[in-house]
């Protein structure tokens, strides 16, 4: 143990290699999600929640025999059962299967706006961060102006603008999302970049590109990791509400948020009609939150360590 | 303090001004035209022409913003296409109702979030603090249009106890109106709850962590004097700017509500313009949400400096 | 004899991490009592702050007493309840903590948390208690004490807030002990001065019990009387200052007096090999042995034991009576450093070093002239918004670099040292004036300037733990200058890397690690690897050593030394500290407020005559040696706010201050015969006079 940390006396002799790959990084990781599990187990019940969704969301289609929007009115309103195990609604159509595909629609819708507005509030922060001056404050104060607009407004604008349709909930929620990631990514740049690993950096003649994606990225990712979980999470949330009020959705599409809404008027007789899509919506939510929750603490690890 | 209440207020106006320009700008592309929503199908082209030239719609964009953002700071929001009546007068009632919804909302909210999160961040890691983590990670996850119907399915359809639907006749004394107002108001709380909360308990946790702390416990003072002296005077700061700026996030966040209560307030009023392309209308009860928004975000940053000294005296 | 205030009985604190506990504190003892000054003295990972915590009775939250006992006033500590405790703590013992800022609550008013102090041990009326905390700013000599009681934390200096802290500790009339845990690392040296002598005066009056804990060997030098040194949790070696500055017995010690720079001392600085072991890894016989040049196998097997040598002298080591002896060396042999002769063409070559009208000589290979930069230089938008006032940190400073010397430049906190060396580099814009490096002009940002100028000079930071991206390998550190400037390929750069981290004494194996792998002494050599990487003629060095370790600091001073004799590069060395500056330098500048207020080849730079300031410097450096003469000039605190004082800038501040023509008029410069330059309204005969006479 002295040996190795006495530099003077220590000379290895054979030519070592850097190591590209980080497998140290990899364990450090392992260990991580360990305390994790031993300091929050339900965090990492939250994750592997989210997986489930996940995974029934990309194969539940090939399990379910049922198709979620062809109408039985030989089956119309039953409670759940083996057949049917979350029952079927006033059109005979099987909750379950509606609840799968509606799954795989809002996986779909969530997720690729969520990764475009965490790319795009990525790359605008940390380019918007680093160089600063005028350019910063002029897209800061755009992100001010597009933040002071009530985030349900602003979608119900667009969808009178843009039509009525998924995809201009996708831009939507682009559009909301963008300005806040911008503001998280850069106030983390703001925070390194005084840093003097970057200066040395900038001494040493290094590109913008280097630093930005090289040096300051890495530093980046982890709140960035849960900022796009915290989103994710919004974004099924505003996708839910705008079900419910029956916008971005056309019927009998499933969705969540539109069958809770449509089950209201059938609460007296088929309670589980409104159970299961709101059940989903809920435990999605949580599971989400939970999982950002414990990426949150992973990062506060990483930082204790 | 001065050349820093300048500049918020500077920057408060500049905002509301982009912000206008967006809003403007994102009205202008609704498709469809004024005329066949003013004149009904079949007009006339030269009526049609008219009524072009009348609200000004040939002129170039910027005119037309020009034009209509001195109409609105001169209180002159014009008519709503659908509805045929002054604009200004149907935005601020139905803002008023908003906002009476929202007050009473932080009037529940506030006192037990600020209590519970106090009491986690002290308690930190220990079951009460868990419980109160998982509990709120939970409620902040549940919808307000689930929270609200399950609000409406068990306490009004359930136990009969107090109305369903929100929608109070504009006569309605304030008596006769608050047993209609408490389930939308209790389900906007069970959002804030969380909300201010889990803030609050961070901030204490936070608070706990300085080393003035340590400062204040090795006088001797006894532990109430070190929490409510010294760390709920740092911790609570956050959560002030917090309250200030949830009053503006309650605004939109009512749409939903107020669409399960059917209570008439600006969010279900803007859904109703945005569904009937009435331009002017979604013009002005957008702007007006945005002030509100904005002078809440306001408030908060003035507050924030008043009880700030090291902004306060720089 | 009379009953210690304080006595710990082998004490052991530890830690509960992941499961395990993990010992900070192993088997201490000691007894203070009232009216002694026990200094407690060690390095970062010593335990010193885990101990203080115990004494205080409030460790954090997972730390625990695991064995041993404390006795205040003969009272078992460790078990009294804690309401008992609230009322000892502030009352009959007080501890004035390290950083003065974060120890005082922001949204109090400075009287007011002195006042609750008071009012809490006393049945005083609130306005009693104010008035008490007012007398106690005014026995802690803070100018205006009504005026600062009403003031926030932030609005007062840190040697006044230190001040405040003061008062509040000893506040209570009944005080029988005080902790001062590091009370003067976060202040300047005239500030720490000052706030030393407050101490010393002080403690005539309340006679408590000092326990003065800190990690310089000059403080305890000048405060106390008895000197415990603690190393990884364990002490070491326990005697009166006097035998353990002269006669100490314990190897950990004698190296580290032989690792303090010491003014006017030129020999050679010996290092001590290897870090402080960590936590985790304590050896469990004698915690010193994996460094210790003189350790037997006995030592690596066997824990020694807290021996008695002579009276009121413990010492920790198997070896202690050959070292008492004589027969046992533990240094090296003292040999003065190489320090190349100033040879008659540089000395007239220096009398022209800083004066702008001359031309580079060949052998400059840095000119600065009239250099000035600004702060918070605002555009129109932030004029009107009324930001603050712009500050200008560097007035008019020129200076020349020469080939492969040092210039030291010595300068307090904000005395625009550091913005000088990065508005060189362009990491702030230059306002004013002119840079040239090889007759390269400065000028721009690093983007804005070209590779001949970026490899010509480079910068080793002042944090270690900043100065390497934590997500970067050392390798990837170190090769990417290479590549980047030298314009080497990559498997060319990465055997290079391998040869640079051979040059700073690491093994090659440590190419793959992470900074967080490296302990803070061996991420700055990593650092001063990459400074070398592109081969510069001049490195700027700012504060290069001032985080790290006495031990640590010796052996990066010597490489610095060693790596410049091997590669004739020049350093720009700045520091707060004239004794590391005197090591080093060939020359030295000081800095104050942003103007050269004085400058000097190195040799001669100690004797009179001097700027009052760089006087007033270097009567305030604690010397570690309690035999030291000093004398004593100190300068009232700086005041945080108000603008540049007119005429000569150190005239609020100046003990030789001659009347209203330092108001009125800024000082010229002077010459004396030995080729100084400084700037001050008294000609150089006088101030010689002057400056002899005092000290007698």
């Amino acid at each position: 143990m002295s040996a190795t940390s006495d530099p003077s006396k220590t000379d290895t002799g054979t030519m070592p290699t850097i190591r590209p790959l980080r497998l140290g990084a990899l364990r450090r990781r392992g260990r991580l999600l360990r305390r994790l599990w031993s300091d929050a187990p339900i965090s990492v019940i939250g994750g592997v929640g989210v997986l489930l969704f996940l995974l029934l969301a990309l194969i539940g289609p090939y399990l379910t025999p049922y198709n979620p929007i062809a109408n039985n009115f030989a089956e119309r309103s039953e409670t759940p059962s083996l057949a049917h195990p979350f029952g079927t609604d006033n059109f005979g159509r099987d909750i379950l299967s509606r609840i799968i595909y509606g799954g795989r629609n809002i996986f779909a819708l969530t997720g690729s706006a969520t990764l475009i507005a965490v790319g795009l509030g990525l790359v605008i922060g940390l380019y918007v961060g680093y160089l600063g001056g005028w350019i910063d404050q002029i897209v800061m104060r755009l992100i001010d102006a597009l933040l002071a607009l009530p985030a349900l407004l602003l979608t119900l604008l667009l969808l009178g603008a843009l039509g009525n349709s998924r995809f201009t909930v996708l831009v939507a929620i682009v559009i909301l999302y963008v300005p806040i990631v911008t503001r998280v990514v850069r106030s983390v740049v703001l925070d390194i970049k005084t840093k003097a690993y970057i200066e040395a950096a900038e001494i040493g003649g290094e590109s913008r590109f280097h630093i930005l994606f090289r040096e300051m990225l890495p530093a980046v990712l982890p709140t960035l990791a849960v900022e796009g979980a915290l989103r994710f999470s919004y974004a099924i949330f505003l996708v839910a509400s705008l079900g419910f009020l029956g916008l971005g959705v056309t019927r009998p599409e499933p969705d969540w948020g539109l069958m809770v809404s449509e089950a209201r008027d059938w609460y007296a007789l088929s309670p589980h009609m409104m159970f299961f899509p709101a059940a989903a919506i809920v435990t999605l939510v949580v599971c989400v939150n939970l999982m950002a929750d414990g990426l949150r603490r992973l990062l506060e690890y990483s930082e204790v360590d | 303090m001065t050349a820093y209440l300048i500049r918020r207020v500077l920057f408060f106006g500049l905002t509301l001004l982009l912000t206008s320009l967006i809003v403007f700008a994102a009205v202008r592309l609704l498709p469809g035209d004024v005329e066949t929503a003013v004149l009904g199908r079949g007009a006339e082209p030269a009526a049609r022409a008219a009524l072009r030239e009348e609200l000004g719609l040939d002129l170039p964009f910027f005119m037309q913003y020009g034009n209509w953002l001195s109409g609105f700071l001169s209180g002159d929001w014009g008519n709503s296409y659908a509805m045929k009546l002054p604009i200004m007068p149907l935005v601020m009632e139905r803002l008023g109702n908003s906002l009476r919804l929202a007050l009473i909302a932080m009037l529940i909210a506030v006192p037990p979030s600020v209590l519970l999160g106090l009491f986690a961040g002290l308690n930190e890691g220990k079951l009460f603090d868990t419980v109160f983590s998982l509990g709120s990670l939970i409620l902040v996850g549940i919808p307000e249009f689930v929270m609200g119907i399950i609000l409406i399915n068990v306490v009004a359809l359930g136990w009969g106890i107090l109305p369903p639907s929100a929608s109070v006749p504009p006569d309605a004394s304030f008596g006769e109106a608050l047993p209609r107002l408490i389930l939308p108001s209790l389900t906007a709380a069970a959002v804030l709850l969380a909300y201010i909360g889990r803030l609050t308990r961070v901030g204490v946790i936070a608070e706990m962590r300085r080393t003035y702390v340590r400062t204040a416990v090795l006088k001797g003072l006894r532990w109430r004097q070190v929490i409510f002296k010294h760390v709920l005077r740092n911790a609570l700061l956050p959560t002030i700017t917090v309250i200030a700026i949830s009053l503006g996030w309650l605004i939109s966040g009512l749409v939903v509500i107020e669409n399960v209560f059917a209570y008439p307030g600006l969010g279900r009023l803007m859904v109703f313009a945005i569904q009937q392309r009435d331009l002017p209308l979604i013009l002005g009860g957008v702007m007006i949400a945005v002030t509100v928004f904005a002078l809440a975000n306001l408030i908060a940053d003035l507050l924030y400096a008043a009880l700030n000294p090291r902004i306060r005296l720089g | 004899m009379e009953a210690p205030i304080l006595s710990i009985e082998n004490l052991t604190v530890a830690y509960r991490l992941q499961g395990k506990w993990l010992e900070a504190v192993r088997e201490v003892s000691l007894c203070v009592s009232a009216a002694q000054t026990y200094g407690i003295v060690g390095e970062s990972g010593s335990g010193k702050s885990t101990l203080v915590q115990a004494v205080m009775g409030y460790l954090s939250g997972n730390g625990a007493v695991r064995s041993g006992a404390i006795r205040f006033e003969g009272e078992d500590w460790l078990h009294t309840p804690r309401r008992r405790r609230e009322q000892l703590w502030g009352a009959r013992l007080s501890m004035v903590p390290q950083d003065p800022l974060s120890a005082l609550n922001p949204a109090l008013t400075v009287g007011e948390q002195i006042a609750e102090l008071v009012q809490r041990h006393t049945e005083d009326t609130h306005n009693a208690a104010y008035g008490r905390a007012i007398e106690m700013l005014r026995r802690v000599k803070l100018p205006d004490p009504e005026g600062a009681a009403r003031r926030y934390p932030h609005q007062i200096s840190g040697g006044q807030q230190q001040r405040a802290l003061i008062a509040m500790a000893l506040a209570s009339p009944d005080l029988r002990l005080l902790v001062l845990d590091e009370p003067t690392t976060s202040l300047d040296v005239t500030t720490e001065a000052a706030i030393l002598d407050l101490f010393a005066e002080l403690q005539d009056d309340h006679r408590a019990a000092t326990l003065f804990v800190t990690h310089n060997l000059g403080v305890v030098a000048r405060m106390c009387q008895r000197v415990a040194v603690l190393y990884a949790g364990e002490v070491m070696e326990d005697a009166p200052t006097e035998t353990l500055y002269h006669k100490a017995l314990h190897p950990y010690t004698r190296l580290l007096l032989r690792a303090v720079p010491r003014i006017g001392d030129h020999s050679t600085l010996q290092a001590i090999p290897g870090r402080i072991p960590s936590l985790r890894k304590r050896p469990s016989a004698c915690v010193f042995a994996p460094r210790c040049p003189v350790a037997i196998d006995l030592c690596h097997a066997q824990k020694p034991p807290l021996e008695r040598a002579k009276d009121g002298h413990l010492v920790r080591c198997h070896r202690w009576h050959e070292i008492a002896e004589g027969s046992l060396r533990v240094e090296e042999a003292p040999s003065v450093a190489k320090r190349r002769e100033i040879q008659s063409t540089e000395v007239t070559f220096f009398d022209q070093l800083f004066s702008a009208e001359q031309n580079g000589a060949q052998a400059t290979i840095m000119r600065a002239e009239h250099l000035r930069v600004q702060y918070g230089v605002r555009g129109l938008l932030g004029r009107l918004l009324g930001k603050k006032l712009p500050f200008r940190a560097v007035d008019d400073v020129s200076m020349r670099v020469p080939r492969g010397k040092t210039l030291g430049l010595v300068g307090e906190s904000g005395s625009g040292k550091t913005t000088f060396a990065r508005s060189l580099i362009g990491l702030i814009e230059i306002e004013s004036g002119e840079a040239h490096l090889l007759e390269m002009p400065l000028r721009g940002t690093p983007r804005q300037r070209t590779k001949a100028t970026l490899k010509a000079m480079q910068m080793i930071f002042q944090h270690p733990e900043e100065s390497l991206n934590p997500n970067r390998t050392v390798g990837q550190a170190l090769s990417r200058p290479l590549m980047t400037l030298s314009g080497m390929a990559r498997p060319e750069a990465e055997r290079a890397a391998a040869d640079l981290l051979r040059a700073v004494s690491l093994p090659a194996d440590y190419l793959g690690r992470f900074p967080r792998e490296l302990s803070g002494g061996e991420k700055q050599r990593v650092a001063i690897a990459r400074a070398f990487a592109a081969q510069p003629a001049l490195i700027l060095c700012d504060e290069p050593v001032s985080s790290l370790d006495v031990s640590v600091q010796a052996s990066i001073l010597n490489l610095l030394a060693q790596l410049q004799a091997q590669h004739e590069v020049a350093y720009l060395f700045i520091s707060h500290d004239l004794a590391v500056v005197g090591y080093l330098a060939d020359y030295i500048a000081v800095i104050y407020r942003g103007q050269l207020v004085e400058r000097g080849k190195a040799e001669s730079f100690f004797t009179p005559p001097h700027h009052p300031y760089t006087e007033a410097l270097l009567a305030s450096i604690p010397l570690p040696d309690p035999q030291a003469k000093q004398r004593r000039i100190r300068l009232p605190d700086d005041q945080p706010t108000g603008g540049v004082p007119s005429g000569c800038r150190f005239h609020p501040r100046c003990p030789r201050y001659l009347g209203e023509i330092c108001q009125r008029q800024a000082p010229p410069w002077h010459t004396d015969e030995q080729g100084r330059h400084y700037r001050c309204h008294i000609p150089p005969h006088e101030l010689t006079v002057l400056q002899t006479e005092d000290g007698a």
